[in-house]
This record gives C-alpha cells, sequence and structure tokens, in this order.
C-alpha cells in the first residue's frame, strides 16, 4: 500500500449518494444562511482563496515594479499602497482565517465526532463579520486606500493624507472579532463536545493545534481590537495618546500592537503545523513519533508567543532591559518548534511514506519552516537584529514563515481534504507538478531576499542602489513562477470539480474520524455516532482496489 | 434562517438554538424543547453556553486591559498630571454612579436567582430595576460629560481653546476648521495678575436672542464642580443668561501641568468604552424583558438570564476599577 | 458529555423547594450580604481619599478594588460554584493584562527622567494661536525650537 495505483476512472460500484451536506438544501440562501460548519467553512475557503488571489496579484505588482531602481511602471505613492494592501489583505483577509476558519470550521466538529460546533448561529455570524471586514477593505480603497502598511504604526497611520484608514481599521477590528468567535466556539466545542471515548490524548494533533490557535485568539485579538479603536479615535479626534506631538507614546502603541500581532503569526503557523502532524502520519501511514510531546508543544508555543512580542521593537526605541529580556524569551520558542520538526522527522524515518500531492506540501513545510523558523534566530539575537532589522532579510524570514509555511501548509491540507469536501479527486500528478513549482519559485523569490537583506536593501522601499538590481530581478522572476505554480494548482483543482473522480471515504488511509464518513460527509457527519479509536492507528486500514480507497478491516484480517 | 424552516424534519416549536439538524440524532424534546440538536443533555448546553461566555468575557477583560495598559503607562509617566486632573472629576457623581451599579448588579443576581427558582413576576421586576439602574448610571454620566464638555475639559486640541461662547465642543471643533475671530478680553485671575484670554462670540455664529451676554467670572477652582454641575444644569433649564457662560478654567490655572490633555484623553476612551457597555447592556436587559415577560425562563431554563448577568456584572467589575483609578487621586 | 451536574446547590446555600435543572442557585442572603459588603467597601474608598498615604493610597484604592472585584465574581457571578476551568480562565485573562502592564511599564520606567517636559508641540502651536495668554503656554518644551 505504498502508492495509489493507476486505475480507470471508472467507479466500481456507486456509492451512496443519497444525500451529502453539499445537495442537502439548494439555493443561494441556503449557503448564505446555513448553520452547517461544513457549508460554512466550503464558503470561508473560497472566500479566502478569492482574497488570496487579490493579495497574490498586489504582490506581484509589487515584485514587478521591483525589478528596476526608480519607476519601473507605477509611482512610489502607489507602490506604497500596493505592499501595504498586499500586507493587510494576506494578514488578515488570508492568512489569519485561512487555517482555523476555513479548513478548521470544515473539519473540526469532523474530527471531532461532533455534530456540529458548540454554536452554528455565532459560527455563521464570524462569516458574516469576515465578509463586513472584506467589505470595508473595498470601500477603503474607494475612499483613498491606505498606505501605512499592515502595521498601521502611529504616528504615521494617524496622520497620513491616505483617505482609508479609518475603513479599513474598522474592517481589521471587524475582522478581529470574526476571529475572536470563531476561537470561542472552537474552545467550547472542543472541551464539551467530544463524543464518548475521545478523550484529550485521543484527538488528532490538528484539533490540538486548533485549540492551542483558539486560546490565542480569544487571548489576543481584543487587545488588537481596543488598539485599533483607539487609532481610529485618534485619527478622527486626535486625542492624542500615541501621538507624540501631543504628549503620547508611540512606543506604547507598538507595545499594543505587537502583544496581538506576535501571538497574530502563531494564529497563521500553530494551525499550520497541525495541518502538517496529520498530512506526516497519515501519508507515511504510521503512527506519529511523540504524540504528546506535538500536542503540548502547540499550546506551550501558544502561551510563549504572549510573552515575546518584543523582538518586534528592538529598534524603536524600546529599553535595553526590556530588548534583552524580549530576546532571551524569544529563543525559547525555538524549543516548541524544533520539538516538533524533530518528531515529524522521526515519524517518516521507516514509515511506508506515498509520495503524493499532501506528502509533497507537508515535506516542503518542512523545509521552509526550518529556513524560516532558524533566520528567526539570526533576528532574535539584538546585535545581528540592529543590522538586519527592516531589511528584507526580514522580509524572506516571514515570508519563510507566513507564506511558505502557513500557506503551504493549508494548501496542503486543502489538498488532502479536498476529497471530503468536494468529493472528487484532483489530477495527482499535476498537484505533485505544481507543487514542486510554488516549492521552487518560493526559494527563488525569497531566499534571493535573504542576501539582499543582509547586503543593507530596506524594507518597503520604491528605489534603491543599482547594485541590488540583480537580486531583485531574480527574485521578481521567481514570484512570476511562484504565481504559475498556484494558476496550475486552481486549474486543476477547478477541473477536478468538473470531471473529477468520485472520492472514496478513505483516499489516503487516515484513521480520524472525517475519514469514516462518506466523501462527500452527510448533512449530518454521522449517522450514528462513531466509534473513537486512536487517531494515528493505521493498522486495521487496508487499500481496498474494488472501492479505490481505504477500509477499515479487523485487526486479525490486517495481520493476515 | 428561512432556508432551513423549510427543510426535513424541522420542529418549528424548538428553543432559539435549534437549526434544524434533525435527523438521526436531533430530535425534538418534549422535555427540553430549548435543547438544541447537537446537544445530548440540557446540562451539557448549558456548560457550553456558560463556558462560552466565560471566553467572551475573558475578551472583554483584555479589550478594557490594554486601556488599563495604556492608564498605567501614562500615568507612571505624568503621575502630577494624574493627581492634578483628578481633582476637576466630580468625586461625588462618581461615587453615586459606583453605587448605582452595584445595586444593579445585586438586581441582576437577584434576577437569576428569580430565573432559576421559577418566579416570573419577580424576575421581571429586577430586570426592570437593573435597566433602571443601567439609565441611571448613563443619566448621571450624561451631566458629567456635558458639563466637562462645556469647560472644554476634554481630549485632544480642544481642551486648550477658550471657551467662546456656550457652544461647548462644538464651538472647539468648529474653531479647528474655521477662521474665528477672537477678540481679547482682560479678566483678572483669583491667582493673580495672570491674564487669560477670552473670545467674544464671533458675530456670525447664530444664538438664540438673550444669551449674548458676559461670560461669568469664574465660579469655583477646580476641585469641588459638583455644586456648579447643578448649577448649570438647573441654568439651562431656567435659560436664565446670567449664569449661562461657562469657562475653560483649567486654562487660566497656574499650576496646571503640561499635558494634562492626556489624563482626559484617558478617562474619555475608558469611561466612553465603559458606556458603550453599559447601553448595550441596555438593550440586552430589554431583550430579557421581553422574553421573560413572554414566559420563556423558568428552573429548567435560564441560560439566556445568566450569561446576559455575567455580562452586566463584568461591566461592573471594570467600573469598580475605574472609580477610584479616576475619582479617588488624592 | 452527559455530564451530569455535579454542583447543583448544596443544601447550605438553598433550601428551596424550587431547584434549577443545572447551574448554581445562591441563596439571596449570599447575594444581599455581597451587595452590602461591596456599598460598605464603596464608602471606605472614597473615605480613604481623605488620609493622605502618598504613593500608598493607589496601592489600597486598588486593593479594595481588588476585593470588590473578586467578591463580585465570587458571588454575583457564581464562580466561587463554577467549573474550574472557568475560573482559570478568567483568572488567566486578569494574569495576561497583568503581564503586558508589567512588561509596558517596565518599559516606561527604564525612560524616566529622560521624557522633555513643557508642552508637546502641537499643544504648544493651539496656546500660541489660541490662547497665548494661559499660563500653561509659557510652559514651553526646552527640546523643541
Amino acid at each position: 500500500m505504498t502508492t495509489l495505483p493507476a486505475r480507470p476512472a471508472a467507479p466500481t460500484y456507486d456509492t451512496p449518494e443519497s444525500d451529502n451536506y453539499l445537495i442537502h438544501d439548494k439555493g443561494f440562501l441556503s449557503w448564505i444562511l446555513t448553520l452547517d460548519h461544513k457549508r460554512i467553512g466550503v464558503m470561508y475557503t473560497v472566500s479566502v482563496l478569492l482574497s488570496f488571489l487579490v493579495g497574490g496579484i498586489f504582490a506581484l505588482l509589487v515584485r514587478t515594479e521591483l525589478l528596476t531602481p526608480g519607476r519601473t511602471f507605477i509611482d512610489a505613492d502607489t507602490f506604497n499602497h500596493f505592499f501595504t494592501l498586499h500586507g493587510a489583505v494576506m494578514v488578515f483577509l488570508v492568512i489569519i482565517p485561512s487555517i482555523p476558519a476555513a479548513l478548521g470550521n470544515f473539519v473540526l466538529p469532523i474530527m471531532l465526532g461532533a455534530k456540529d460546533v458548540a454554536f452554528p448561529r455565532l459560527n455563521l455570524f464570524s462569516y458574516h463579520l469576515w465578509i463586513a471586514g472584506a467589505i470595508c477593505t473595498v470601500v477603503s480603497l474607494v475612499m483613498g486606500s491606505f498606505d501605512t502598511g499592515w502595521t498601521f504604526y502611529t504616528p504615521y497611520s494617524t496622520t497620513t493624507s491616505a483617505g482609508g484608514v479609518v475603513p479599513v481599521i474598522v474592517g481589521a477590528f471587524i475582522l478581529g472579532f470574526s476571529s475572536i468567535f470563531t476561537g470561542m466556539n472552537f474552545i467550547v466545542t472542543i472541551h464539551k463536545l467530544r463524543p464518548p471515548g475521545m478523550t484529550w490524548f485521543r484527538m488528532p494533533l490538528f484539533l490540538w493545534a486548533l485549540y492551542a490557535t483558539a486560546l490565542i485568539q480569544v487571548l489576543a485579538t481584543p487587545v488588537l481590537a481596543i488598539t485599533l479603536a483607539l487609532v481610529a479615535v485618534e485619527r478622527l479626534a486626535n486625542i492624542g495618546i500615541f501621538n507624540p506631538a501631543m504628549g503620547g507614546d508611540p512606543v506604547l502603541y507598538q507595545h499594543f500592537f505587537w502583544f496581538y500581532s506576535h501571538p497574530a503569526v502563531y494564529i497563521m503557523i500553530v494551525p499550520a503545523m497541525g495541518i502538517i502532524s496529520e498530512l506526516i502520519a497519515v501519508h507515511s501511514h504510521r503512527q506519529i513519533f511523540g504524540y504528546r510531546f506535538i500536542a503540548f508543544s502547540s499550546v506551550a508555543i501558544a502561551i510563549f508567543s504572549f510573552i515575546v512580542w518584543g523582538h518586534h521593537m528592538f529598534t524603536s526605541g524600546q529599553s535595553p532591559l526590556m530588548n534583552t529580556l524580549f530576546s532571551a524569551i524569544t529563543y525559547s520558542v525555538a524549543i516548541p518548534s524544533a520539538v516538533k520538526i524533530f518528531n515529524w522527522i522521526c515519524t517518516l524515518y521507516k514509515g511506508s511514506i506515498t509520495l503524493n500531492t499532501p506528502m509533497l506540501y507537508a515535506l516542503a513545510f518542512i523545509i521552509l519552516f526550518t529556513i524560516g523558523g532558524l533566520t528567526g534566530l539570526h533576528l532574535a539575537t539584538l546585535s545581528t537584529d540592529v543590522h538586519l532589522h527592516d531589511t528584507y532579510f526580514v522580509v524572506a524570514h516571514f515570508h519563510y514563515t507566513m507564506m511558505g509555511s502557513a500557506l503551504i501548509a493549508m494548501v496542503g491540507g486543502l489538498h488532502h481534504w479536498w476529497p471530503k469536501i468536494t468529493g472528487r479527486m484532483y489530477n495527482d500528478k499535476l498537484g505533485m507538478i505544481a507543487c514542486a513549482i510554488v516549492f521552487i519559485g518560493f526559494n527563488i523569490t525569497f531566499f534571493t531576499q535573504f542576501m539582499l537583506g543582509s547586503h543593507g536593501m530596506p524594507r518597503r522601499y520604491y528605489d534603491y542602489q543599482p547594485e541590488f538590481q540583480t537580486y531583485h530581478v531574480i527574485s521578481t522572476i521567481g514570484s512570476y513562477i511562484m504565481a504559475g505554480g498556484f494558476v496550475l494548482t486552481a486549474m486543476y483543482l477547478i477541473q477536478s470539480l468538473v470531471s473529477g473522480k468520485r472520492a472514496p471515504a478513505n483516499p489516503w488511509g487516515g484513521a480520524t474520524l472525517e475519514w469514516e464518513c462518506t466523501s462527500p460527509p452527510p448533512y449530518y457527519n454521522f449517522h450514528e455516532a462513531p466509534k473513537v479509536g486512536e487517531p494515528y492507528d493505521f493498522s486495521n486500514l487496508q487499500w481496498d482496489e474494488r472501492g479505490e480507497g481505504y477500509v477499515t478491516v479487523k485487526p486479525t484480517e490486517a495481520k493476515a | 434562517m428561512s432556508a432551513h424552516a423549510s427543510h426535513g424534519d424541522h420542529h418549528g416549536t424548538q428553543g432559539h438554538d435549534d437549526h434544524g439538524h434533525g435527523g438521526g440524532h436531533g430530535h425534538h424534546n418534549a422535555e427540553y424543547p430549548f435543547l438544541a440538536h447537537h446537544f445530548e443533555t440540557p446540562a451539557q448546553q448549558f456548560d457550553s453556553a456558560k463556558l462560552g461566555m466565560w471566553l467572551f468575557l475573558v475578551t472583554e477583560v483584555l479589550f478594557f486591559g490594554a486601556l488599563f495598559v495604556g492608564y498605567a503607562v501614562l500615568r507612571s509617566r505624568f503621575p502630577d498630571v494624574f493627581k492634578y486632573a483628578s481633582a476637576y472629576l466630580d468625586t461625588t457623581m462618581g461615587a453615586i454612579n459606583t453605587g448605582v451599579l452595584i445595586l444593579s448588579s445585586l438586581t441582576m443576581a437577584m434576577g437569576v436567582y428569580c430565573a432559576q427558582t421559577g418566579r416570573k413576576t419577580a424576575l421581571i421586576v429586577c430586570l426592570w430595576l437593573t435597566m433602571a439602574g443601567a439609565a441611571g448610571f448613563m443619566v448621571i454620566k450624561y451631566f458629567e460629560y456635558t458639563h466637562k464638555f462645556h469647560v472644554h475639559l476634554v481630549w485632544g486640541e480642544g481642551f486648550y481653546k477658550p471657551v467662546t461662547d456656550d457652544g461647548g465642543l462644538q464651538r472647539a471643533e468648529l474653531s479647528s476648521t474655521a477662521v474665528v475671530p477672537l477678540t481679547p478680553a482682560q479678566t483678572t485671575m483669583s491667582s493673580g495678575a495672570v491674564s487669560a484670554q477670552q473670545a467674544a462670540t464671533p458675530s456670525f455664529v447664530q444664538l438664540p436672542a438673550g444669551e449674548l451676554t458676559a461670560i461669568a467670572p469664574p465660579a469655583q477652582g477646580p476641585a469641588g464642580m459638583a455644586p456648579e454641575v447643578i448649577d448649570a444644569k438647573a441654568a439651562e433649564h431656567a435659560a436664565d443668561p446670567s449664569t449661562h457662560g461657562h469657562e475653560a478654567l483649567h486654562l487660566q490655572d497656574a499650576s496646571m501641568p503640561p499635558n494634562t490633555h492626556l489624563f482626559f484623553a484617558i478617562y474619555y476612551a475608558m469611561t466612553g468604552l465603559h458606556g458603550i457597555h453599559v447601553l448595550i447592556g441596555m438593550g440586552v436587559i430589554g431583550w430579557l424583558i421581553v422574553r421573560a415577560s413572554r414566559g420563556d425562563f423558568g428552573p429548567k431554563y435560564y441560560t439566556p438570564v445568566d450569561l446576559v448577568g455575567l455580562y452586566w456584572h463584568i461591566v461592573d467589575l471594570v467600573w469598580i476599577f475605574l472609580f477610584p483609578l479616576f475619582y479617588l487621586i488624592d | 458529555m452527559g455530564h451530569a451536574h455535579s454542583n447543583s446547590g448544596p443544601a447550605g446555600h438553598a433550601g428551596h423547594a424550587v431547584q434549577p435543572l443545572v447551574g448554581h442557585l445562591v441563596a439571596p442572603w449570599i447575594l444581599f450580604a455581597t451587595g452590602t459588603a461591596l456599598i460598605i467597601l464603596t464608602m471606605v474608598t472614597v473615605a480613604m481619599r481623605y488620609v493622605d498615604l502618598g504613593e500608598a493610597n493607589l496601592f489600597i484604592a486598588l486593593a479594595i478594588a481588588g476585593v470588590k472585584a473578586t467578591l463580585v465574581s465570587l458571588f454575583f457571578m457564581h464562580l466561587r460554584w463554577d467549573r474550574p476551568f472557568n475560573q482559570l480562565m478568567f483568572l488567566g485573562g486578569i494574569v495576561f493584562v497583568v503581564l503586558m502592564m508589567a512588561f509596558c511599564l517596565m518599559d516606561t520606567g527604564q525612560y524616566r527622567g529622560a521624557q522633555f517636559t513643557g508642552n508637546p508641540v502641537d499643544v504648544q502651536a493651539v496656546l500660541d494661536r489660541d490662547a497665548p495668554n494661559a499660563p500653561i503656554a509659557a510652559k514651553k518644551s526646552p527640546d523643541l525650537p
């Protein structure tokens, strides 16, 4: 059972398709007002992917402008708007909701064996809030956009003449509450809706990761909300709390902002790690190595994330004592992250690896996250950070973690659960080719930027010294390659919806509960309460030629 | 929701959390009509709701918490400002408001008790009392705010603008955009021979006849504004022109430290956010009154009363800290 | 799952015929005692204003507010009888606020004495334009031109 054998497309027998969540109700309203977590998850996925397209187009525009020093095709102000839009859209509309709200919503209750999340209405409400936040961003574009960077640093954000700052702040405020409500829902669901037999240590690691993420969402996001509210009030009524010209304290703003936004980067990465734990275990058909270590390291990262925010402020006037403290604590985050990497590699070791698209994405994640994580240590070191701060080195570092890790995991997870979500198989060969293209393009784009940064190219600059041009050209070409990979991905995924093979209930041989229900799942997730077993015990699963999927067999049969 | 009402085995009489997943699991429960389909027992549903509410309260704690951090940082930077400016706040009104909120918290807690024990009328009375407390709080807050607006005890630049007429804050905003002709007038200060600029009402500002009068001399110093507040309100209602004027007294005070406006910035930010929470609280309590009158609550099902109660107590709890931090400095 | 609620009111607190299906019943006398205590503590904290203990005043006021907040959460909010995880979350939220405050105050504290005195630049501009004769207008910041 190492690889999926190539088989003719015609299914040998019909899967009972009497009822699933996709066809249970019909019509636009049945989607937009649904309380079904699966549909909400699908709507989130579609919305997030559309936003990804928008944010990606802005990224390509920014990269294209940087092909030459000076003006290439847009002026400096437009450039400032474009990189800000790229950042804000990618952070607030894409990465933060991508895994918890999109994939998490779909997968969490099924994996848990529950019928739904604890508060279905709140769940729908948080999706509507997401829409409202996205609309605010569009309103901001109409009203003159914003050029503050996604960080909204004061006093620039309170004094810039760009007209769209307040609407986008309102948007981010609303998106914050969308995120909070999702987090609340997940915590309560995991605490209160576990079926009999689903103990904490039988939970799949993705759920542990979502749980840790939800804790961060609930604890950190309100601080962002109030901070942004203060910025908006500051802009509208000049209250002066963050404005040095009014006696206020801009460093206080940065404390507030990073108290949320550092944990927020873990809102992005922790669920990504959860997905990778699933992908690695399922596609190497091997019991995950060090289950409890991975589970607790997620929670440890969540807690550590709250006491390292000052490492974003080493050069912004934070006091030397705090710099030293934050630098020291930041190193400690490397420990739980490394624990995960070691455990994944140990899981792969002597596993029976199926090299398919999700697995390729998981391997890409491990490589990219290792690079992203280790360069984080360069930046956590006070002395080197003074040199590297606000250069392309930082840009490369966080793209390796945010995009190379979080988004790659999201795309990997999407491929992993695609058969479950849509009921269709995609073209695995094209999937692997696209993954390779994205991986190569990504590294060309961003590894170059490490070199740019260490040579002193500052981030967010419109113009640069001619000696940097070679690097910029390479980086831009890389971004086109990467875009090509994503276009190919979009093409074969859409193609699979039209003419993809019917997906079996368990195409990969996963042992978690979502693989027990049909693909796509029935409206009620489970017709009868599922039997909860060990999430990573693959010994009872066997490849079934007839149904082209894995089926559960009795232990004795499996050994035979 | 309408899309769901039509399908399958939905039972239209089910409680508010139901969304018609019916099917093999979600059975209409005759004993517990409020039980949503994805919960097995009322206890599970109650525990879930309660945990959710507590998590929401945690977000509230952090929401206000950031402002408390802002307060702490400002106070540690400008201790003299806080000592000085606190005297402009009316301790009596603050104390009354604290009492009002505590009592409304008590009536809310009693409301939960009444709901738990099935006392419908008593529950409605308790909710109305709580509502009255909330309204009383807002009325007192309104008096505090309006008085401060009139004398330009506000945030930002308006704090440093002399009062030119009775337009209060509105005038301050106006003068930041439009050019206002100022006519200096010499005023003798109680503190000494320092003259402050006072502006007469610009001719283009339309005011009712009889209000274009001389500005009354300062009646009191910074501390103990309470009697004047009442006077001011009374004056407004009586439309007595002789007591109608207000002045930015703080501008004539030589002992005022720089950056005093920051105290009022954080004061309005925190009490304003708290006030918004009180208003939201009044909204949800009103919703409870409607549902309680309909007889929705009893020993079997009182979750909404309990959750709103928790919310209302956290509003009280925040005020318990705001009161000493703003009103009781020296 | 199917937790029969174990907290349904020990007899000591509620000798009533009607018991709620779920949750804890807190007897009215506890609620009224808590309310009375809160009012008394409010009076005490107001009275403390007239006793000058210097810096200690702030901490006494905060301590009283802390006691009041504890009373509200324990009895009005039934936290005394609530599930441990709810207690933990609430405390955790407060701990995170304290943590954030501690770090920010440590940072600000490092700069005490190094901050400029006098009016900030925008304030000075407003004063010079609108109220040049106010005493505060003379408190120019020495660091500003």
